[in-house]
Parts: C-alpha cells; structure tokens; sequence
C-alpha cells in the first residue's frame, strides 16, 4: 500500500464531508431562523396577503393593520398601585401594552431576586465549610432534575392560601425558588482562589463585607450569566404563567396572546403582530448580552 | 445587616458554629423560596396524591386509589406512551444533530460560530407561545406553507389537515420540539469542542489519524460529561414539552398528542382533580429519575 496515497485520499475526503456539511448546516440554519422571519413579515402583511393560499414570501406592502386590532382588542389601566383598601390606576391603554409591563415587571423582579439569593447562596455553598452543606446541595441537584411541572398544583393551592394567586408574585417567587442560579453561582465562586477570601478576613473584614466587595466583584460575570438566563427564561415561562394569572389585565404578553388565539384561533395577522410583540423585545435583549448568556449555559454544565 | 454582628464579636469562638450561623444567614433568603415554593410543594405532591382532592373543600384520605384509578385509565397508559415516544425520538435526534452542527460550526470562524449558534438558539429564545402561534399557520390546512409546498412541487395529492390528523399530529409535534431543544445543547457542543485537549488531537494526526478518527477517538470520549448532561436536560425538557400541546392540539385529535404533562394539566385545571393529578405527578418524577439514574450509570461506566 502507498501510504502517502492513502492520507491524502483521506484528506479530500474530509475536505469533502466538511464542504459538503458547511453547505447543509447554512441550509439547515436558514429554516431555523425562517420562523421568525414568517413571524416579523406576517405581522406586516394584509389580510389578503396572510391568507393567500400561495404564500406571500415578502409583503408587497408593510401595514399596521394587525397591530391596530391587537391594539383594540383588549384594553386595562397602565399600572395600578394598591395601598390597603386604596387603589391608584393609571391611564387606560390597550391591554397589550399592560401585558408588555407586567413582563417586563415579571423578569426584571425575578432576575433582581434570584441573581442577589442566588449569589449568596452560591458563595458559602462554594466557600464554606458547615454543618448541613451536603444535604443542602444535594436537596438543590435532586430539585433541578425533577420536572418543574410536578410542583405546580400543590403551588396552586398554596398560592390561593397566600393570597397570592393571579398576582404576578405567584409567577415571581417559584422563579427565584428556582435553584439553578445558586447551582450556576456555586460553580463562579469555587473558581475564585480561596486565599482571597481569607486575606480578607485575616483584614479583619465582616463576612458580609468579604462578600460585598470581594466576592461579588470577581463573581459578576456569573451574576451577569444568572441574570441573563432568568430574564430571558421567565419571560417565557409559559406554563407558570398560564396556572397563575387570570384576570385580563394580569396577563403576561404570552399568555395574553394565547388567550387571543382562544378568541380568534384562525386570525394568523393578528397572533403574528402579537408574536413580534412578545418575541422582539426578548431576542433583542438576548442579541446584546449573549456572550453572558452563553457563558451561563456551559457553566452551569461543567459538572451536570 | 445582622450578621455582621456574629463575626465581629465571637471570632474566638469555635470556627465550625460561626461558619455555620454565617453560612445559614447567607443561605436563609434562597433558602426562603427554596423551601417554600419548591421543596414544599414538592413533599405536598407526594402527599396530596394520596387524597381525593378538588376545589372548594376538605380533601378525604383514600389510600392508594388514585394510583389504582391510573393503572386502570388507558388515557393514562396512551399518554405515557406518547411521552416515551417523544422522548425516544427526540432525545437522540437531538443529541446527535446538535453534535454534528456543533463539530461543523466550530471548524468555522469565531464570528460563525458565534452567529450560527444564534440562530440555532433563536426559537427558544422567540419563546414557546411565538414559535407555536407561527407553526399553527404553517401548518394550517388552508394557509400553511407546509400544504403549499408539498401540493405544488407534488409531494402531496391534496392539502392535509396535520394538526388535526391522528396519523402526523404527534410527529408534527416532535418535529417543532425538534426545532426549540437543539439550541442549549449545540452551545455545550460548541464549548466542549473548545476545550478538547488540542495536544492530544495533534499528536494523533502526527501519527496518520484521519479527522474522522482524531473526532471519534480523542474529542467524543473526552466530551462525555458533556453528552451526559445534553442527554439529561434533553430528557428532561421532551418530558415536559407542554405549550406546543396546549396551544396546538390541546392532546387531540382522539388522544394522539396527549402526553403526561398535559393530562396532569387537564386533570388539574380543567376537571379540578388535583389528587389525580398529583399521583400521575408522581409517576412522572418516578419515571424521569429513574431514566436520569439509568443515564449516569451509563455515562459511569463508559
């Protein structure tokens, strides 16, 4: 056998195999993102143009017309403040811009909350050494890989006890019970030098200041991976959202489109421009801080 | 803060007691949520299975009887069967579609890598309610794409209605779960094929090894923690593969896309059985630790 001949038959075929998958994979990423394309141009389109028979690959012409009747469908105060018996309600508006601020009120509260609990959880979990520590870590690896849906009717029930149902805290408190941001944190923190932690206190530093200031610091690259991850994963969150909220003007922007679709199951206009509504806002946040987020996902992996 | 308080005034004190009150004080506001909206609600699961409750009054002990009743319901038997089928197909589809895109994309430049792995990932980032809506007009009898395609180019003699027929609608399903679960793994992909130890892969084509077996040889073992994991969430998440079902065919047509997850759901929230409901719960976690069991051991050995 000629060696030689040999390898650099294998070389073109590799080269081969590689060219030829390069090609697949553009193809294959193309109708990945076509959905979305599908879901930007519909919300465009006319009614005609929607429900072609032969589909209208590029609007002929960009209207408005299913924004103003997802606009108009619906409508609720902006906001409303409630002080005891007192309530405080802000201005009428399509309900959908109420949807908007009750998720972005949603996933900004759930981030705030998990990536501070989280953050200190995760530093002693990492760092300290305590009487219970391996119970409590088992308890939190043993909750991530049961299925979250198991819990939701006992959740139900104990929000209806609380007081708390159809509030968006129902939706909120589970998020930040959620334990993979400590999960994620704990794997940051064991990657910080111990000794650091130490030099601090020999300073005669108070543990809440080691973690203020030294601690958080070096770990906020993973705070900013947690903070990233719950946002985009609360907003949408469906399931939950869907058990907890009822009245029209608690939905999140998800679950007030499906519950469109409920009423006008075969309006594709109209659930395409409130698909961008909910879709947008979140793949622009996702665009911009995707290197956290990327971060977050093969850290919280490392040890699976 | 308080604990501030305890570690200026009793450093003298045994090292464990301090690091343990400290530990706790950090501990205790996730700890908070922890127990009572996870763990809680996990034991109450457990216990609420064994009662026959609903809404609007006390619930009553009966044993076993809502596992008895579960055995005996062939809805219950159908929906745990398509579960697995969706969980057989997915899982390794996933798992091996999203390792050859990841070795594909990761011979790429760092600004495609970087944008592949975007656009692999956008459809759970569109969120599930958005990427159902635009899947439900793609598949639609009169106006989707799909029925379009397959008429003209001939694939198809007349339009199908494929979320309404018992024959696809569970692939139509698997398919658009297809689409929302390879995201996550082909970012661990990326980043394991990153982290392989170039040096060995070297030394191995030093010595005549082809691509394919430096790939197979060196790189896969070496990413098995890695595909461990990808397989664990991937089970996971076809297991609880909800919104699709809810929004799509909410389990129809005859029972053909009814999976566990939304029998629980119908059970819980449309016929208020919440003891019915919380056995089947039960049986779920039951099923999926000890799948997630099987896999490690698996992954142990190899």
């Amino acid at each position: 056998m000629n060696e030689k001949k040999l390898t650099k038959n294998n070389a073109a075929k590799t080269k081969a195999y590689y060219t030829i998958s390069f090609v697949l994979v553009a193809i294959i990423a193309i109708l990945f993102a076509f959905p979305l394309y599908w879901i930007l141009t519909g919300a465009f389109k006319t009614g005609a143009e929607i429900n072609a028979t032969t589909p209208v690959w590029v609007p002929s012409e960009w209207v408005m017309d299913n924004f103003t009747r997802l606009m108009s469908k619906r409508t609720a105060p902006l906001f409303e403040l409630t002080f005891g018996k007192f309530v405080i309600a802000g201005p009428v508006v399509p309900a959908a811009i109420r949807w908007l601020v009750n998720t972005v009120f949603m996933s900004v509260s759930s981030m705030l909350l998990t990536c501070l609990t989280a953050a200190m959880a995760g530093y002693v979990l990492a760092k300290k050494n305590f009487w219970g520590r391996g119970i409590v870590f088992s308890l939190i690896v043993c909750a991530m890989a049961l299925p979250k849906q198991v819990i939701l009717i006992p959740l139900l029930r104990e929000m209806s006890t609380l007081k708390l149902y159809d509030t968006i805290w129902a939706v909120i408190f589970p998020i930040v019970g959620w334990p993979f941001g400590v999960f994620l944190l704990k794997q940051f923190a064991e990657g910080i030098p111990t000794e650091m932690v130490e030099a601090c206190r020999i300073d005669g530093a108070s543990e809440w200041r080691t973690f203020t200031d030294v601690m958080f610091p070096m770990i906020k690259p993973g705070v900013g991976a947690c903070a990233i991850f719950t946002f985009i994963n609360s907003w949408n969150d469906y399931f939950m959202q869907l058990i907890m909220l009822t009245s029209n003007k608690n939905l999140t922007i998800s679950l007030g489109i499906a519950t469109m679709q409920a009423e006008n199951s075969t309006d594709f206009g109209l659930l395409m421009a409130g698909s961008a509504l909910a879709a947008v806002p979140i793949i622009i946040v996702f665009l911009i801080f995707q290197k956290y987020f990327t971060k977050g996902i093969t850290m919280g992996a490392v040890k699976g | 803060m308080a604990n501030q308080k305890v570690t200026y005034n009793k450093k003298t004190r045994k090292l464990m007691i301090h690091e343990t009150v400290t530990s706790y004080l950090f501990l205790l506001p996730f700890l908070l949520f922890f127990a009572g909206f996870v763990i809680y609600p996990m034991f109450m699961c457990l216990f609420t299975s064994f009662f026959d409750a609903t809404m609007g009054r006390e619930d009553i002990f009966i044993g076993f009887d809502n596992y008895k009743t579960l055995f005996n319901d062939p809805v219950f038997w159908k929906a745990l069967w398509n579960t697995l089928i969706i969980v057989v197909v997915s899982v390794p589809v996933t798992c091996a579609f999203s390792l050859w895109v990841a070795s594909v994309i990761s011979k790429m430049h760092v600004a495609a890598t970087s944008a592949f792995r975007c656009i692999f990932y956008l459809p759970v980032v569109t969120g599930s309610v958005a990427v159902t809506m635009v899947w439900k007009w793609m598949f639609n009898n009169y106006y989707g794409i799909f029925n379009y395609i397959g008429t003209s180019t001939g694939m198809l003699e007349k339009n199908i209605n494929w979320l309404g027929d018992e024959r696809f609608a569970l692939a139509c399903i698997i398919l658009i779960l297809l689409t929302t679960s390879v995201g996550q793994p082909i970012v661990l992909y990326v980043s394991a094929l990153d982290n392989v130890d170039r040096s060995l892969v070297e030394a191995a084509e030093v010595d005549g090894a082809t691509q394919m077996q430096a790939f197979w040889k060196i790189k896969w073992p070496q990413m098995m923690p890695t595909t461990l994991y990808i397989l664990v969430i991937t089970t996971i998440n076809s297991f609880q593969c909800f919104a699709l079902i809810q929004l799509l065919t909410s389990g129809g047509p005859n029972n053909s896309t009814m999976t566990i997850m939304y029998y629980i759901y119908y059970n819980a929230f449309k016929l208020y059985k919440y003891g019915y409901g919380n056995a089947m719960g039960v049986i779920l976690a039951l099923v999926i630790a000890a799948l997630s069991a099987v896999q490690f051991k698996l992954g142990q050995e190899k």
